[in-house]
Protein backbone atom coordinates (compact mmCIF):
# COMPACT_ATOMS: atom_id res chain seq x y z
CA UNK A 1 0.00 0.00 0.00
CA UNK A 2 2.73 2.50 1.12
CA UNK A 3 4.82 1.47 -2.30
CA UNK A 4 1.61 2.08 -4.40
CA UNK A 5 0.57 5.73 -2.55
CA UNK A 6 3.88 6.57 -1.00
CA UNK A 7 2.19 10.29 -0.51
CA UNK A 8 -1.45 9.51 0.37
CA UNK A 9 -2.53 13.32 1.69
CA UNK A 10 -1.02 14.81 -1.63
CA UNK A 11 -2.50 12.48 -3.71
CA UNK A 12 -5.97 12.88 -1.68
CA UNK A 13 -5.58 16.58 -2.43
CA UNK A 14 -4.26 16.35 -6.19
CA UNK A 15 -7.47 13.95 -6.47
CA UNK A 16 -9.92 16.71 -5.01
CA UNK A 17 -8.64 19.09 -6.73
CA UNK A 18 -8.68 18.27 -10.29
CA UNK A 19 -12.44 17.48 -9.29
CA UNK A 20 -13.03 21.04 -7.88
CA UNK A 21 -11.11 22.50 -11.00
CA UNK A 22 -13.22 20.62 -13.50
CA UNK A 23 -16.79 21.24 -11.12
CA UNK A 24 -17.52 17.48 -12.00
CA UNK A 25 -18.25 13.75 -10.63
CA UNK A 26 -18.29 12.26 -14.15
CA UNK A 27 -16.09 8.53 -14.22
CA UNK A 28 -14.20 9.53 -16.61
CA UNK A 29 -12.79 12.77 -14.47
CA UNK A 30 -12.65 10.74 -11.48
CA UNK A 31 -10.46 8.22 -13.41
CA UNK A 32 -8.15 10.93 -14.85
CA UNK A 33 -7.82 12.49 -11.73
CA UNK A 34 -6.70 9.40 -10.03
CA UNK A 35 -4.01 8.35 -12.54
CA UNK A 36 -2.83 12.06 -12.08
CA UNK A 37 -2.72 12.01 -8.03
CA UNK A 38 -1.18 8.62 -8.04
CA UNK A 39 2.19 9.70 -10.95
CA UNK A 40 2.70 13.48 -9.52
CA UNK A 41 3.45 12.82 -6.05
CA UNK A 42 6.67 10.56 -7.12
CA UNK A 43 7.54 12.58 -9.72
CA UNK A 44 8.21 15.76 -7.51
CA UNK A 45 9.39 13.63 -4.34
CA UNK A 46 13.18 14.45 -5.31
CA UNK A 47 11.92 18.15 -5.18
CA UNK A 48 10.45 18.19 -2.17
CA UNK A 49 10.74 16.97 1.17
CA UNK A 50 9.36 14.06 2.37
CA UNK A 51 5.67 14.53 4.20
CA UNK A 52 5.68 15.29 7.68
CA UNK A 53 3.21 12.63 9.15
CA UNK A 54 -1.02 14.61 10.21
CA UNK A 55 -2.29 13.74 13.27
CA UNK A 56 -5.75 14.55 14.99
CA UNK A 57 -8.08 15.96 11.85
CA UNK A 58 -10.28 17.52 14.66
CA UNK A 59 -7.17 19.61 15.72
CA UNK A 60 -6.54 20.87 11.98
CA UNK A 61 -10.57 22.07 11.51
CA UNK A 62 -10.31 23.61 15.05
CA UNK A 63 -6.80 25.56 13.95
CA UNK A 64 -8.64 26.47 10.44
CA UNK A 65 -11.85 28.15 12.69
CA UNK A 66 -9.56 29.97 15.24
CA UNK A 67 -7.29 31.16 12.08
CA UNK A 68 -10.56 32.66 9.73
CA UNK A 69 -12.08 33.99 13.50
CA UNK A 70 -8.71 35.66 14.00
CA UNK A 71 -8.36 36.99 10.76
CA UNK A 72 -11.87 38.79 10.79
CA UNK A 73 -11.28 39.78 13.76
CA UNK A 74 -8.06 41.66 13.22
CA UNK A 75 -8.87 43.11 9.95
CA UNK A 76 -11.05 45.08 11.50
CA UNK A 77 -8.38 46.26 13.81
CA UNK A 78 -6.19 47.29 11.34
CA UNK A 79 -8.72 48.85 9.16
CA UNK A 80 -9.06 51.05 12.21
CA UNK A 81 -5.52 51.32 12.38
CA UNK A 82 -4.85 52.53 9.28
CA UNK A 83 -8.14 54.66 8.84
CA UNK A 84 -6.91 56.69 12.49
CA UNK A 85 -4.24 58.95 12.80
CA UNK A 86 -0.72 57.27 11.83
CA UNK A 87 0.74 58.74 15.25
CA UNK A 88 -1.30 56.26 17.08
CA UNK A 89 0.41 53.36 15.39
CA UNK A 90 3.21 51.87 17.37
CA UNK A 91 5.05 48.76 15.23
CA UNK A 92 7.93 47.00 16.28
CA UNK A 93 9.45 43.39 16.10
CA UNK A 94 8.93 40.90 18.10
CA UNK A 95 10.97 37.35 18.94
CA UNK A 96 8.75 34.53 19.21
CA UNK A 97 10.64 31.22 20.45
CA UNK A 98 9.57 28.21 18.67
CA UNK A 99 8.71 24.89 20.31
CA UNK A 100 8.15 23.09 16.52
CA UNK A 101 11.00 22.04 15.17
CA UNK A 102 9.29 20.12 11.94
CA UNK A 103 10.40 22.56 9.13
CA UNK A 104 6.55 22.55 7.36
CA UNK A 105 4.86 23.43 10.72
CA UNK A 106 6.91 26.58 11.55
CA UNK A 107 5.98 27.39 7.94
CA UNK A 108 2.51 26.93 8.47
CA UNK A 109 2.90 29.02 11.73
CA UNK A 110 4.99 31.38 9.68
CA UNK A 111 2.06 31.62 6.99
CA UNK A 112 -0.72 31.46 9.97
CA UNK A 113 0.67 34.50 11.53
CA UNK A 114 1.41 36.56 8.11
CA UNK A 115 -2.37 36.06 7.17
CA UNK A 116 -3.81 36.97 10.43
CA UNK A 117 -3.51 40.87 10.04
CA UNK A 118 -1.55 42.96 11.90
CA UNK A 119 1.43 40.89 11.97
CA UNK A 120 4.13 39.81 9.65
CA UNK A 121 6.43 36.83 9.87
CA UNK A 122 9.82 38.86 8.78
CA UNK A 123 12.77 35.36 9.37
CA UNK A 124 12.96 32.59 10.85
CA UNK A 125 16.69 32.04 13.47
CA UNK A 126 18.90 29.83 11.39
CA UNK A 127 18.85 27.40 14.25
CA UNK A 128 14.62 27.57 14.56
CA UNK A 129 14.77 28.58 17.73
CA UNK A 130 12.48 31.73 17.51
CA UNK A 131 10.84 33.58 14.41
CA UNK A 132 11.01 37.57 13.79
CA UNK A 133 7.80 39.28 13.63
CA UNK A 134 6.61 42.21 12.76
CA UNK A 135 3.50 43.99 14.19
CA UNK A 136 1.83 46.75 13.02
CA UNK A 137 0.86 47.87 16.25
CA UNK A 138 2.92 46.28 19.40
CA UNK A 139 1.63 47.56 22.63
CA UNK A 140 1.90 44.37 24.54
CA UNK A 141 5.29 42.03 22.88
CA UNK A 142 4.69 39.55 25.68
CA UNK A 143 0.73 38.92 24.97
CA UNK A 144 1.38 38.96 21.56
CA UNK A 145 3.68 36.11 21.83
CA UNK A 146 1.23 34.25 24.37
CA UNK A 147 -1.13 34.36 22.19
CA UNK A 148 0.60 33.32 18.89
CA UNK A 149 1.76 30.29 21.04
CA UNK A 150 -1.55 29.50 22.59
CA UNK A 151 -3.78 30.03 19.87
CA UNK A 152 -1.89 28.86 16.74
CA UNK A 153 1.36 27.17 17.94
CA UNK A 154 0.03 24.88 20.54
CA UNK A 155 -2.37 23.48 17.77
CA UNK A 156 0.35 23.05 15.35
CA UNK A 157 2.42 20.84 17.74
CA UNK A 158 -0.65 18.24 18.22
CA UNK A 159 -1.01 18.21 14.55
CA UNK A 160 2.15 17.50 13.50
CA UNK A 161 3.56 15.67 16.52
CA UNK B 1 -24.01 29.83 -19.04
CA UNK B 2 -25.18 33.39 -20.52
CA UNK B 3 -22.98 36.53 -20.68
CA UNK B 4 -25.69 38.73 -18.45
CA UNK B 5 -26.18 38.29 -15.14
CA UNK B 6 -28.84 36.14 -13.55
CA UNK B 7 -31.86 37.65 -11.80
CA UNK B 8 -31.53 36.04 -8.08
CA UNK B 9 -33.92 35.81 -5.31
CA UNK B 10 -33.71 38.95 -3.09
CA UNK B 11 -32.30 37.76 0.08
CA UNK B 12 -29.24 36.06 -2.49
CA UNK B 13 -28.94 39.51 -4.46
CA UNK B 14 -28.77 41.49 -0.90
CA UNK B 15 -26.21 38.84 0.67
CA UNK B 16 -24.16 38.93 -2.78
CA UNK B 17 -24.07 43.11 -2.38
CA UNK B 18 -23.62 42.77 1.11
CA UNK B 19 -20.42 40.64 0.79
CA UNK B 20 -19.11 42.72 -2.15
CA UNK B 21 -19.22 46.06 -0.49
CA UNK B 22 -17.46 44.68 2.71
CA UNK B 23 -15.13 42.81 0.13
CA UNK B 24 -14.45 46.15 -1.52
CA UNK B 25 -14.14 47.74 1.70
CA UNK B 26 -11.93 46.04 3.33
CA UNK B 27 -9.60 45.83 -0.32
CA UNK B 28 -9.84 49.90 -0.32
CA UNK B 29 -8.59 50.56 3.36
CA UNK B 30 -5.54 47.75 2.33
CA UNK B 31 -4.68 50.00 -0.28
CA UNK B 32 -5.42 53.13 1.35
CA UNK B 33 -2.88 51.60 4.27
CA UNK B 34 -0.25 51.10 1.16
CA UNK B 35 -0.75 54.32 0.30
CA UNK B 36 -0.56 56.26 3.61
CA UNK B 37 1.48 54.90 5.41
CA UNK B 38 5.00 56.03 6.27
CA UNK B 39 7.19 53.38 6.67
CA UNK B 40 7.65 50.21 4.50
CA UNK B 41 7.09 48.16 7.06
CA UNK B 42 3.60 49.21 8.13
CA UNK B 43 3.02 49.72 4.16
CA UNK B 44 3.15 46.06 4.01
CA UNK B 45 0.82 45.39 6.54
CA UNK B 46 -2.53 47.02 4.05
CA UNK B 47 -2.41 44.79 0.97
CA UNK B 48 -1.43 41.36 2.74
CA UNK B 49 -4.59 41.99 4.81
CA UNK B 50 -6.87 43.57 1.83
CA UNK B 51 -5.79 39.83 0.30
CA UNK B 52 -7.68 37.59 3.61
CA UNK B 53 -11.11 40.22 3.80
CA UNK B 54 -11.18 41.61 0.70
CA UNK B 55 -10.65 38.64 -1.34
CA UNK B 56 -13.05 36.37 0.96
CA UNK B 57 -15.61 38.42 0.47
CA UNK B 58 -15.32 38.72 -3.00
CA UNK B 59 -15.21 35.42 -3.08
CA UNK B 60 -17.99 34.64 -0.79
CA UNK B 61 -20.61 36.45 -3.12
CA UNK B 62 -19.56 34.45 -5.93
CA UNK B 63 -20.53 31.36 -4.12
CA UNK B 64 -23.67 32.53 -3.15
CA UNK B 65 -24.58 33.88 -6.52
CA UNK B 66 -23.76 30.62 -8.10
CA UNK B 67 -25.70 28.18 -5.57
CA UNK B 68 -28.54 30.58 -6.03
CA UNK B 69 -28.43 30.67 -9.88
CA UNK B 70 -27.69 26.79 -10.31
CA UNK B 71 -28.56 25.54 -7.22
CA UNK B 72 -25.19 24.28 -7.01
CA UNK B 73 -21.54 24.63 -5.52
CA UNK B 74 -18.62 24.92 -7.48
CA UNK B 75 -15.06 23.90 -6.21
CA UNK B 76 -13.49 26.81 -7.64
CA UNK B 77 -13.88 29.68 -5.07
CA UNK B 78 -12.74 27.18 -2.29
CA UNK B 79 -9.20 26.26 -4.56
CA UNK B 80 -8.63 30.24 -4.92
CA UNK B 81 -8.49 30.42 -1.14
CA UNK B 82 -6.74 27.94 -0.68
CA UNK B 83 -4.14 29.33 -3.60
CA UNK B 84 -4.40 32.90 -2.02
CA UNK B 85 -3.63 31.71 1.41
CA UNK B 86 -0.31 29.76 -0.11
CA UNK B 87 1.04 32.32 -1.85
CA UNK B 88 0.41 35.47 -0.18
CA UNK B 89 2.56 35.09 2.83
CA UNK B 90 4.93 34.19 0.59
CA UNK B 91 5.41 37.25 -1.16
CA UNK B 92 5.20 39.12 1.97
CA UNK B 93 7.87 37.24 3.56
CA UNK B 94 10.03 37.98 0.56
CA UNK B 95 9.25 41.54 0.53
CA UNK B 96 9.85 42.09 4.14
CA UNK B 97 13.22 39.90 4.01
CA UNK B 98 14.34 42.38 1.16
CA UNK B 99 13.26 45.35 3.04
CA UNK B 100 15.47 44.55 6.29
CA UNK B 101 18.38 43.31 3.80
CA UNK B 102 18.09 46.44 1.67
CA UNK B 103 17.78 48.67 5.10
CA UNK B 104 21.29 46.93 6.30
CA UNK B 105 19.67 45.54 8.86
CA UNK B 106 20.18 41.81 10.25
CA UNK B 107 17.26 39.89 11.35
CA UNK B 108 19.15 38.00 14.01
CA UNK B 109 20.58 41.53 15.39
CA UNK B 110 19.89 41.70 19.22
CA UNK B 111 18.58 44.93 18.91
CA UNK B 112 15.74 44.76 16.45
CA UNK B 113 13.07 44.59 18.77
CA UNK B 114 13.84 47.80 19.96
CA UNK B 115 14.13 49.69 16.67
CA UNK B 116 11.14 51.15 14.97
Amino acid sequence: MRRLVPAPLSSLALWIAWLMLNGTLAPGHLVLGAVLALALPPLLAPYTRPQPRLRRPGAIVRLAFVVLHDIIRSNIEVARLILGPEARIRPGFVRVPLALTEPQAIATLAGIITMTPGTLSCAVAPDRSYLLVHALDLDDPDRLVADIKARYERALLEIFA
Amino acid sequence: MNGTLAALPAWADALCAFLLVAGAFFAFVGSLGLAKLSSFEKRLHGPTKAATLGVGGALLASIVYFAARDDAVYGHEFLVTLFVFVTAPISAHLMIKSALHLAGRDPRAPDIEARR
